[in-house]
């Protein structure tokens, strides 16, 4: 009674009689401290993930390696994957895995940082407000759909282009292509958002010394944005070795060690994506090995995107 | 810049022209790049293009049609202009007893409507099936080809143009044939596979921003770690969360996902419940990092003028802050659950099934989803199957799009009032 006389200034009865008590201390509020631990718990559901992540993969991954027949040296350096007889060694998923990402790199590198470069240092704001969304749209597209575009559009061409018999059906090289594609937004819209970044001081500077806007963009403003597109360059790096529906759908199954990319070798994503949609039994060194794989790319995509972002902070040129 | 090397003119003149040549060269080298960024961007847009042109190619064109059983040696009228029990008289003819019981085991056949039962004969007695199928643009370009083709390998057949994403393909689930499959199951799987998303990863997200934004102080080491790792996780492949959500919420919480501690008879925990679950914690880091970009861009005056009133630290939050970010926090959800509606990866880890014909019956029974289910007739062999992937790619991408044009426009009413 009191409090609702005391906030809303309605002098009930008993308010009128008694003199309003003005208690300043520091109120206790017990909603405000509950509500409080429960955001703690949803900022600390994120490291709860790590944790899982860490320790399922981790606890499965020992299980792979407590079978006597493997040992940690011979399933990082074995170049042969056969789970039936026995034989876990993961080069041939790696190296399968390199490929892709390395062809999807050298598509989506330069021609991110030239996209890049066209939008935040040539284009007119209104050409950015329309190539903008639709760079977004290409990010957008589920990775199911390139794939399915690796598979009868991509390959076709390249079987068009290079013989039917010297590019096989399912092949690396169309899976990343389209992994190239895919990432490309990625690189564009991280690289342009370091150029645009660089403050206009600088290309005023350079424009003022009679500089072309190319000789600008090239020596002044792309070694000052530099940090931010090495950063983007890891990133898509990271994106390329994790994904998963382009080379499930692209590179074809079944490990294959091989360095032609127009070969079909199956990477470490499709191996898994493949052995865990079958039908399989619990506890087997099959299923197991899914784990292991699982834990190798969390710690390679993991540990490249905390490369990224030291990158990004320690090179990061600062201005102003 | 190129530095000059040191060099004698000999005249005033030669200087000049000399000067003129470099300034010259150097344009052209800068025209030359811009058309070369000009080109590479126009290839983004080119490759999107592309893309969808290729979708659409396959996602209409000519078939041809090959009937197991000509419809005119059944009856000389069309069948739509048949009643009922004529309808029903065929199907007890030509059907084997066996077949025409099971059909008959929700009630006579008699009884059943005029277009049911049209369907039923097209399905059971004609078997019309796809012999050949060609894309949209041979379908434009070759057409009286394609009909002389077919009409000489396969006489007994019809050409026809087929739109392969039709009303079959929304109304039907999964079949063994691809004229008859549809996307129905798989639809729904998705949208009660998002209602779990959404419904966790919301509260938790939303929560997670908040407290990092207004809250947590930056200097404390825990709340630094919080950030980081959030912001690293968001770059985790999302195959990984398939894996730790097979390991947890498949395997390890079992009795829960399953239905088993509620009573459901559940076999395992390959749920919507499993996928759901695991699908928001693929989304989590997304949204926390969107909703505290939203709730940062609240101004601080708004805060201090709260506090001043004497507003607590929640009551600020809860009337202030959040009604300022909530666009933006809705924003950013969107585009979180369309990366979740299309990822596949995880969904496969976590265990969907792709041969699901009926529809789920809620979180606790077994699923498939649609792009799982773009996945499966991907990779079959069949060509017919190519097609209609290509026309649930369609219904796939009109749902993303009109919920990114949902999110623009949220955002561009956002723009407009702050």
């Amino acid at each position: 009674m009191e409090n609702t006389a005391r906030i809303t200034g309605k002098r009930t009865a008993t308010a009128w009689k008694k003199p309003v008590s003005y208690n300043l201390q520091k109120k206790t509020r017990p909603t405000e401290a509950i509500i409080q631990a429960f955001l703690l718990f949803c900022g600390v559901v994120s490291i709860l993930t790590t944790l899982g992540i860490v320790l399922e993969l981790g606890k499965e991954a020992w299980l792979f390696f407590g079978d006597p027949e493997i040992s940690v040296i011979s399933f990082l350096t074995g170049t042969e994957w056969q789970p039936k007889i026995g034989k876990f060694g993961v080069l041939p998923l790696l190296n399968s895995t390199l490929i892709t990402s390395v062809i999807a790199i050298v598509v989506a590198l330069p021609l991110g940082i030239a996209t890049a470069m066209f939008l935040s240092e040539y284009a007119s704001p209104k050409m950015r407000s329309i190539l903008k969304p639709i760079l977004e749209v290409l990010a957008g597209v589920p990775t199911v759909v390139y794939g399915y575009f690796a598979l009868t559009f991509m390959t076709p061409l390249l079987r068009g282009i290079f013989g039917n018999q010297n590019v096989d059906v399912y092949n690396m090289a169309s899976a990343g292509l389209v992994m190239g594609i895919m990432i490309l937004p990625l690189i564009s819209s991280m690289s342009e958002d370091a150029l645009s970044a660089v403050p206009r001081s600088l290309r005023e500077a350079a424009y003022g010394l009679g500089a072309t806007r190319l000789e600008t963009a090239l020596q002044v403003v792309l070694p000052a944005a530099l940090s931010g597109i090495i950063a983007a360059f890891i990133i898509g790096v990271s994106r390329a070795v994790g994904e998963t529906m382009i080379v499930a759908i692209a590179t074809g199954s079944g490990p294959n060690f091989t360095f032609n990319p127009f070969n079909a070798a199956e990477t470490m994503t499709g191996y898994i994506a493949r052995i865990s949609g079958g039908d399989l039994s619990y506890n087997t060194p099959d299923y197991n090995s899914i784990f292991a794989i699982g834990l190798l790319l969390f710690l390679v995509t993991f540990g490249l995107n905390i490369l990224s972002r030291a990158i990004s902070r320690r090179f990061r040129e600062v201005y102003e | 810049m190129k530095q000059m090397e040191p060099k004698t003119f000999g005249s005033n003149q030669e200087m000049q022209d000399a000067e003129k040549n470099f300034l010259h060269r150097r344009h052209q080298r800068a025209r030359l790049a811009q058309s070369v960024f000009q080109l590479t961007t126009l290839l983004a847009v080119i490759f999107l293009a592309t893309l969808l042109v290729t979708v659409v190619n396959k996602s209409m064109g000519y078939v041809v049609v090959e009937n197991k059983v000509d419809p005119s040696t059944l009856s000389d009228r069309p069948l739509s202009e048949l009643n009922n029990t004529e309808l029903a008289q065929m199907l007890r003819e030509n059907l084997r007893k066996n077949r025409v019981r099971t059909l008959e085991r929700a009630g006579f056949l008699e009884d059943q409507s005029q277009s049911t039962l049209v369907q039923l004969v097209e399905t059971e007695i004609i078997q019309p099936e796809v012999v050949e199928s060609y894309n949209l643009f041979p379908s434009l370009i070759n057409s009286s080809k394609i009909k002389a083709d077919a009409a000489s390998t396969y006489p007994n057949a019809k050409v026809e143009f087929r739109y392969w994403l039709n009303g079959t393909l929304l109304t039907n689930s999964m079949a063994s044939q691809p004229e008859l499959a549809g996307v129905r199951s798989a639809l729904l799987g998705s949208l009660q596979l998002i209602l779990i998303t959404i419904l966790t990863a919301f509260p938790i997200g939303v929560g997670a921003a908040i407290y990092l934004e207004e809250y947590a102080s930056h200097k404390s080491r825990i709340n630094r770690l919080i950030q980081t790792n959030i912001d690293n996780l968001a770059g985790v492949p999302s195959i990984v969360y398939g894996i730790l959500g097979l390991a947890l919420f498949v395997r390890a919480l079992q009795p829960f996902t399953s239905g088993a501690l509620f009573g459901v008879d559940g076999q395992n925990g390959r749920t919507i419940l499993s996928a759901g679950l695991t699908m928001a914690l693929l989304i989590l880091p997304i949204l926390i990092i969107n909703a505290q970009e939203a709730i940062r861009s609240v101004p601080d005056s708004l805060r201090q003028a709260s506090y001043g009133l004497g507003a607590t630290r929640w009551q600020t939050i809860w009337h202030h802050v959040l009604p300022g970010a909530l666009p933006g926090i809705l924003t950013g959800t969107i585009l979180a659950i369309s990366r979740a509606i299309g990822e596949t990866a995880p969904l496969i880890v976590v265990g969907a099934s792709t041969f699901i014909t009926s529809d789920p019956t809620g979180p606790f029974s077994s699923f498939t989803a649609l792009p799982i289910q773009i996945y499966n007739w991907t990779t079959r062999p069949q060509p017919a199957f190519q097609h209609i992937a290509a026309a649930a790619i369609l219904v796939l991408l009109i749902a993303l799009l009109s919920l990114n044009a949902a999110a623009i426009l949220l955002r561009n009413r956002f723009a407009k009032r702050v």
